[in-house]
């Protein structure tokens, strides 16, 4: 556990983070653009913020209308590749309230990227290359072992687990048992995470099915949803899925989370129809999401994500 | 009350029926699951340290703490005897409460108490204190640098290293926060 550090560094060390920081972002740019990727950029001001039961969107109100600032540039994003773009990523500011911490900000930098006629195999393959490109280009950064991140071996192929194995490993009980949510999350927080990718990056898969927010359920198993997150040294780097293309059941689920927002007096946000009414013409896809602030702190070996961030929002 | 979003090191929580000071904290939330805050307690009374998970949005109590003055009295076997300056009532502070500030409590001396509600927990005895060398080594008058050092003993049994131009006739000034000698007092 560690507290948050006072946001340290003499002026020529945040001269140097600042440096090294466009160099992540550039060299981010230059992976997705060599394999074919189109960089786009979505509205950060949307209609619908995104339906999550435990994410909070700031809303933003004129004298007309209400807006939401982006908790994810999720939605858009999917909306491009129904319009036949077919691999496209994007580096955008990303809003989530009450989120504060050594590995939070209310404001950060998401780095998403979706691929049509493909599954989330995929895209934990770029995930495991784009990290371990990037650990391999600024090596020279970190003192110790240079292949590492806190101790963690980033080279690729990175372990595969399911998240009911890794709760039997590292919290001695089945996922399956933990059936209210707050127990399934003071477990992972408490025991599970931690230990997540502690000496060699993982994927954590095969996420409980009430779980899969917009993500397609495992036809094979529908206990659980195609979906992954990427771990290294305990850190959540990424979420990723085969994405769902059905809307009525798409519907669905953003009016279950709604109720279970409602009933414990958070606000229920409205349904982006747009979006719902573009899974029709979406084709089979998959995306990930990636926190770029989180993978720059420990590619700079720093100890939290204000001291890679330009400003954080304490600094304001 | 407190709010899990008020937690940081220092706040001080009351938590069945005892006090407690937050030593370390971390605001953890899986992407798209529950916040946590999750914590290291330190126990003020038995200053045992443990886990604690916090859910967000969960209502923590204040601790009700207060820092009163009073005077050291007297020790009596293992217990130490205080006399509140307002009102002249008199608390007791074992051996154990009070831990290594033993050491720095003269007769009369003034010192801060600090009540969780109406017990008392803890001393905070004056950031410097004087204090008369009962047991050293001859002192050597040639040597002033100070930079060589000798063990000495104090009035109260504190053992501290002093420079080796110290001698039995010196009294010293200590750092209570430290425990380290900071210089001979002029008597």
């Amino acid at each position: 556990m560690t507290s948050p550090v006072g946001r340290t560094g003499s002026a020529s060390e945040r001269r140097q983070m600042l440096q090294r920081r466009g160099m992540v972002l550039r060299a981010i740019r230059q992976f997705f653009d060599e394999r074919g990727f189109v960089e786009v950029d979505t509205p950060l001001l949307v209609t619908s913020p995104g339906i999550e039961e435990h994410i909070e969107a700031f809303s933003i109100s004129s004298k007309t209308r209400r807006r939401y600032l982006i908790t994810s540039p999720e939605f858009q994003m999917k909306r491009l590749l129904a319009q036949g773009l077919d691999k496209i990523y994007q580096l955008s500011h990303c809003f989530r309230a009450d989120e504060s911490g050594v590995h939070h900000e209310p404001e950060f930098t998401m780095l998403e990227w979706y691929r049509t006629h493909q599954t989330h195999e995929m895209l934990m393959r770029d995930t495991e290359e784009l990290v371990s490109d990037l650990a391999a280009k600024t090596k020279q950064w970190r003192s110790v072992v240079h292949s590492n991140l806190r101790g963690c071996e980033v080279n690729p192929p990175w372990v595969r687990e399911t998240v009911d194995k890794a709760f039997v490993r590292h919290a001695n009980v089945s996922s399956h048992e933990l059936v209210r949510d707050e127990d399934f999350f003071r477990t992972y927080v408490e025991k599970v995470e931690p230990r997540l990718g502690e000496h060699k990056a993982t994927f954590v898969t095969d996420w409980p099915a009430r779980m899969a927010s917009l993500a397609q359920i495992n036809p094979k198993n529908p206990e659980v949803a195609l979906r992954f997150e990427g771990y290294v040294a305990g850190i959540e780097l990424c979420n990723g899925f085969t994405e769902l293309t059905d809307a009525a059941e798409q519907r669905l689920r953003f009016k279950a989370t709604n109720s279970k927002r409602k009933a414990r007096g958070a606000p229920a946000y409205p349904l982006d129809e747009i979006f719902l009414n573009s899974l029709a013409t979406m084709p089979p896809s998959a995306g990930n999401a990636l926190g770029v602030d989180r993978l720059m702190m420990l590619l700079m070996g720093k100890q939290c994500i204000q001291d890679v961030m330009p400003f954080s929002n304490d600094t304001l | 009350m407190y709010e899990t979003s008020d937690i940081k090191k220092g706040l001080k929580i009351t938590m069945d029926g005892a006090p407690f000071v937050v030593v370390e904290f971390q605001f953890v939330k899986p992407g798209k699951g529950q916040a946590f805050t999750r914590t290291k307690l330190k126990n003020m009374i038995t200053g045992a340290v443990l886990d604690k998970t916090f859910k967000s949005g969960e209502k923590l109590e204040k601790a009700d703490l207060e820092s009163r003055e009073m005077q050291f009295l007297y020790r009596d076997g293992p217990m130490f005897v205080f006399m509140d300056n307002q009102n002249y009532e008199q608390i007791q502070l074992s051996e154990d409460d009070i831990g290594d500030n033993k050491f720095y409590l003269l007769d009369g001396m003034t010192v801060d108490i600090l009540m969780y509600g109406e017990k008392p927990i803890d001393v905070t005895p004056p950031t410097f204190v004087e204090l008369a060398i009962t047991e050293t080594e001859p002192g050597f008058k040639g040597d002033t640098s100070g930079n060589t050092t000798k063990p000495a003993i104090v009035e109260t049994g504190l053992k501290v290293n002093v420079p080796l131009f110290v001698t039995m006739e010196d009294v010293l000034k200590i750092d209570t926060r430290t425990g380290e000698y900071v210089e001979r007092v002029k008597k």
